[in-house]
């Protein structure tokens, strides 16, 4: 075919930070992330787009990492699952998954995380079936959902106390 | 899993785009839920992929006086979650809520699903039961292309190689409308195994004004269910005439069987969900 997909230098903020780095046109976000910045916390699942493994907050809304071009991304403003605790302070979401064991092998985690992120952003009290139908884009093959679910129930609560309070104040 | 090697465009304006498709075997990137698949698995290879998702202006949802007007690369997500959309043409809003999950519709396009063609996808089936009409821009002058002449067969449509969907016009539904969307579907994240955009309007005499079926995945383009249309039109909805409008849908379609069912399943599931996208349509009025 004789088609040339050189190599692009791209700049783009991560976890609020500035990460730079070469792709090719065809590099996938998820594999950029992993292999050419060392972001190892961006799982790749199914390859095919289906179990959300792969999934990051871009510009503000989840995506399937392994459904966009790393150059599509340059500029971007990106949250991973590195990007959700402070130090050594987990997000309300991570702990919640913590004490009510919503994981097991941990593959499937971080794309669930930030798929509840995003969820937890636009509906802070959501019910089992929002839920549900808001973690639908990520498969796990260990848990069967039911503490995944008890987890998120769990974030939605930890979090909301503080947003009453700033409402008050 | 790996795509092919490619030359990737990020053009600016719309007339860059068109003349960048003019390039041997380029294709549009849109939202690529479902071309990125479809190029990880070497399905399709592009050498030259013009994303045209950094044309600003392409993104908006506005109310005329009888239509909406919705850009091209306006995301699933804000089609669904809409209040214009929701309050207006119900059926259109309804069907993006259906669509893959989240993180797909977040990035997929209203554009990008028409063009994109697939008869089990939810947005053709629904845009055809509306009557939608596609402004669609290329090298030579703009066009307006109605959506009952714009799908010809499954992944194929009248866009010539050039030409770019820059805005779909659906109806503002009449007073003493109703519409839905339902999908039958094997879980979450996935293509109708049947799927139904229904509109029913009735006149101040409770007789049915206007009705319209369009039917997912059920043949090689989305199906106009005029037969069972024209069982309603100017009677009082009955049970009886929606059983047989049902039946009637059921016999225009000409599904295959696939990994979604067989051609005999699917049959019998138009019957049942038309008859309850009907209903469903009519409990909104």
């Amino acid at each position: 075919m004789g088609v040339l997909s050189s190599p692009k230098q791209m700049d783009l903020t991560i976890n609020g930070q500035k990460y730079s780095g070469r792709a090719e046109p065809r590099t996938l976000l998820a594999y950029f992330l992993r292999d050419e910045l060392g972001l190892t916390g961006t799982h790749i699942g199914c390859i095919v787009g289906k179990c959300g493994a792969c999934t990051v907050i871009l510009n503000g809304k989840a995506v399937k990492s392994c459904l966009l071009f790393a150059l599509q991304a340059e500029g971007a403003k990106i949250l991973t699952v590195e990007g959700l605790a402070k130090g050594s302070q987990l997000h309300p979401i991570q702990d919640a998954f913590w004490e009510h064991h919503g994981l097991q092998c941990g593959y499937c985690t971080p794309g669930m995380l930030l798929s509840a992120y995003e969820l937890l952003q636009k509906n802070p009290n959501p019910s089992e079936e929002e839920i549900r139908e808001g973690i639908s884009g990520n498969l796990c093959m260990c848990t069967g959902y039911v503490n995944i679910v008890k987890a998120i129930e769990a974030a939605a609560e930890k979090m909301a106390p503080a947003k009453k309070a700033k409402t008050r104040s | 899993m790996i795509p092919r090697p490619f030359e990737l465009h990020a053009p600016t304006t719309v007339s860059e785009a068109t003349s960048l498709l003019k390039k041997n075997d380029s294709r549009v990137l849109a939202g690529g839920q479902s071309l990125v698949p479809l190029m990880k698995l070497r399905l399709v290879s592009p050498a030259n992929l013009v994303d045209i998702g950094k044309i600003p202006g392409l993104s908006y949802i506005r109310k005329g006086r009888d239509r909406l007007l919705i850009g091209s690369m306006t995301i699933h997500n804000d089609v669904a979650t809409s209040s214009v959309v929701n309050e207006k043409c119900k059926t259109l809003s309804e069907a993006a809520s259906h669509i893959g999950d989240q993180q797909v519709r977040n990035r997929g396009t209203i554009g990008g699903a028409i063009c994109h063609a697939d008869p089990a996808a939810d947005i053709p089936a629904t845009v055809v039961a509306l009557d939608a009409e596609f402004k669609v821009a290329g090298q030579r002058k703009r066009r307006v292309i109605k959506a009952k002449d714009f799908f010809e067969d499954m992944f194929t449509t009248n866009l010539r190689q050039d030409e770019i969907l820059i805005e779909i016009s659906v109806p503002v539904l009449p007073p003493r409308s109703g519409g839905t969307y339902l999908k039958l579907g094997r879980g979450t994240s996935d293509l109708a195994t049947v799927g139904v955009a229904a509109v029913m309007t009735l006149d101040n005499a409770g007789a049915c004004k206007d009705v319209r079926l369009g039917l997912a995945g059920v043949g090689s383009t989305p199906i106009r269910a005029t037969k069972a249309e024209d069982v309603l039109k100017g009677k009082t909805p009955s049970d009886g005439l929606v059983a047989e409008a049902g039946e009637k849908a059921s016999e225009m379609s000409n599904p295959s069987s696939d990994i979604r069912g067989s051609a005999e399943y699917k049959r019998e599931m138009v019957k049942v969900y038309v008859r309850r996208a009907l209903r469903q349509s009519l409990s909104r009025i």
